[in-house]
């Protein structure tokens, strides 16, 4: 009991020094169920101005989340451009984009769940994505 | 309204909708090219021009700049920024009779309040010797929600002094743009002082927000006054298809969400209005969405094809849209600095050049053709 008790409390330490926003995480995870449907708010949110409702972007300007090779190759970059932005040219599905997308400022918990709205939608759901976890949003450092 | 009816109204917008392409624009056949003035500011959200030449730019983290003779210095870390989703640091306005009033405003998301999350504040400070000092909030609205769309903002004077902000209606459109009781979804009018001029449209209406000057808005983000009429011209963005430009008048009601020419981000229809009586219609609404922010008239004869029209910044497909326009509406759009990057927001300097905010590029000054 001591043990656990003192674990949490290091954990915690642990995450409070690697992570400069100032949020403080609950260390405990959440099933994949509740986060994709809170991801469904976050994603409603955030992101469906231009992503759209059915992930499909808009060709050429907002790249595709639906069937998206990023979400698979590029699983940390997707974390990553969700939690900090994304700049400059990327292939997604084979079609070039240049586009900027600005930091949202959500939490690590709220990266974590739109992800896996996202990765369990949109036909990516076939495709045995495994759960993004709120620990491995936060040790994502911005480079 | 018999069910037949519905269905057919609510087909034929859907038509509309989905039929209008963006067919209506044209490339320039030789686009105007552009000089980075500052690289440094990721998210250029406001810009406005001293006499000198010299201009104030801010930062949606929240930072504001000052530019003069090449340099550009930071001059102010604004505090209780609300930097989430759209919210953060946004436009930036100075007094028509600076320097005998050395004050600037600026408009931001802001965490003041009791609630979780933020909502848009008006800030007035002074700017005296290249230092700001005296930051004072002079409204803040409210209640503050986590949600993070439709902040607004933009600020602009009219030729009688009076301040106008805009501020979006904060993901609520049920209940804030329509309700006058609410804030969000507004126009709102001050004295330069912050005070609330008492002839406002609802200052005698005991539970109003008596700073509103017009409703029934949704995310106004460029406004700019007309060069020769005097009025405040606004443009917001509408949902999916639906953006305006509006022309704003006193204690008037622009629809939203009730009349509009978009229809959901997920192609379903919110509504099967484009007009009623007591609402007022857009001089213009694009089709599809360009997501408009920034806007200025051009006066300056270095471009003599754009004197006399609207420039207005497009997000969505990263150019600067120019509005040839007369007292009919508008006659044709061209795409200027075509795929530059989001486009943020224009003004033309007291230099008589246009500049131009863009997302991840930054200050641009776009060139007059030789």
């Amino acid at each position: 009991m001591f043990f656990i008790a003192f674990n949490s409390f290091y954990t915690g330490l642990e995450f409070e020094s690697e992570n400069s926003s100032g949020y403080y995480p609950i260390t405990q995870e959440k099933d994949l169920k509740q986060s994709i449907k809170d991801g469904q708010g976050v994603y409603s949110g955030f992101c469906i101005r231009c992503h759209l409702s059915e992930g499909e972007g808009v060709e050429g300007i907002y790249p595709p989340l639906a069937n998206s090779n990023w979400l698979s190759e590029k699983r940390i970059e997707s974390i990553r451009s969700v939690k900090y932005g994304l700049k400059g040219e990327i292939e997604v599905n084979g079609k070039t984009y240049n586009n900027y997308m600005s930091s949202m400022g959500l939490t690590d918990r709220e990266v974590a769940d739109v992800m896996n709205y996202v990765m369990n939608n949109f036909g990516n759901e076939d495709r045995d994505l495994s759960q993004v976890t709120l620990k491995e949003v936060s040790k994502l450092s911005k480079n | 309204m018999n069910i037949k009816a519905l269905t057919l109204g609510l087909l034929s917008i859907s038509f509309m909708a989905c039929a209008q392409s963006d067919s209506t624009i044209d490339t320039l056949e030789e686009d105007y090219s552009h000089e980075v003035i500052i690289e440094d500011i990721e998210i250029p959200w406001g810009l406005d021009f001293f006499e000198d030449g010299s201009f104030l730019a801010t930062s949606k983290e929240g930072q504001i700049y000052y530019h003069k003779n090449g340099s550009t210095t930071k001059v102010a870390d604004v505090p209780n920024i609300y930097n989430r989703g759209q919210g953060g640091l946004l436009d930036v306005k100075i007094h028509p009779d600076y320097p005998q009033k050395p004050w600037i405003y600026f408009t931001h998301a802001s965490t003041q309040g009791d609630e979780d999350g933020g909502h848009t504040a008006l800030v007035k400070a002074d700017f005296i010797d290249g230092q700001i000092s005296n930051m004072e909030t002079l409204y803040k609205a409210s209640p503050n929600t986590t949600k993070g769309q439709h902040f607004g903002s933009r600020l602009e004077f009219d030729n009688d002094g009076y301040l106008y902000m805009s501020i979006g209606e904060r993901g609520e459109r049920e209940v804030n743009p329509q309700d006058i009781n609410r804030d969000g979804g507004k126009i709102y009018r001050f004295n330069d002082d912050g005070s609330i001029p008492e002839d406002n449209p609802f200052y005698a209406e005991e539970n109003a927000r008596k700073a509103i000057y017009s409703y029934g808005h949704r995310n106004p983000q460029g406004m700019e006054i007309h060069p020769e009429s005097g009025k405040i011209w606004v443009h917001e963005h509408g949902p999916r298809g639906g953006d305006e430009i509006n022309i704003i008048k006193k204690g008037a009601n622009y629809g939203w969400p009730v009349i509009s020419y978009g229809i959901n981000y997920d192609g379903t229809d919110f509504t099967d209005q484009t007009s009623q009586p007591g609402m007022e219609q857009p001089f213009y609404y694009w089709v599809p969405s360009i997501a408009p922010s920034g806007m200025t008239f051009v006066t300056s004869d270095k471009y003599p094809k754009l004197k006399g029209n609207i420039l207005a910044g497009s997000l969505k497909f990263q150019y600067l849209e120019h509005l040839v326009i007369n007292e009919n509406g508008v006659q044709k759009r061209e795409k200027l600095l075509n795929k530059v990057g989001r486009v943020r927001t224009v003004k033309q300097g007291t230099d008589g050049f246009i500049y131009v905010g863009i997302e991840g590029v930054g200050v641009v000054k776009m060139l007059p053709k030789s």
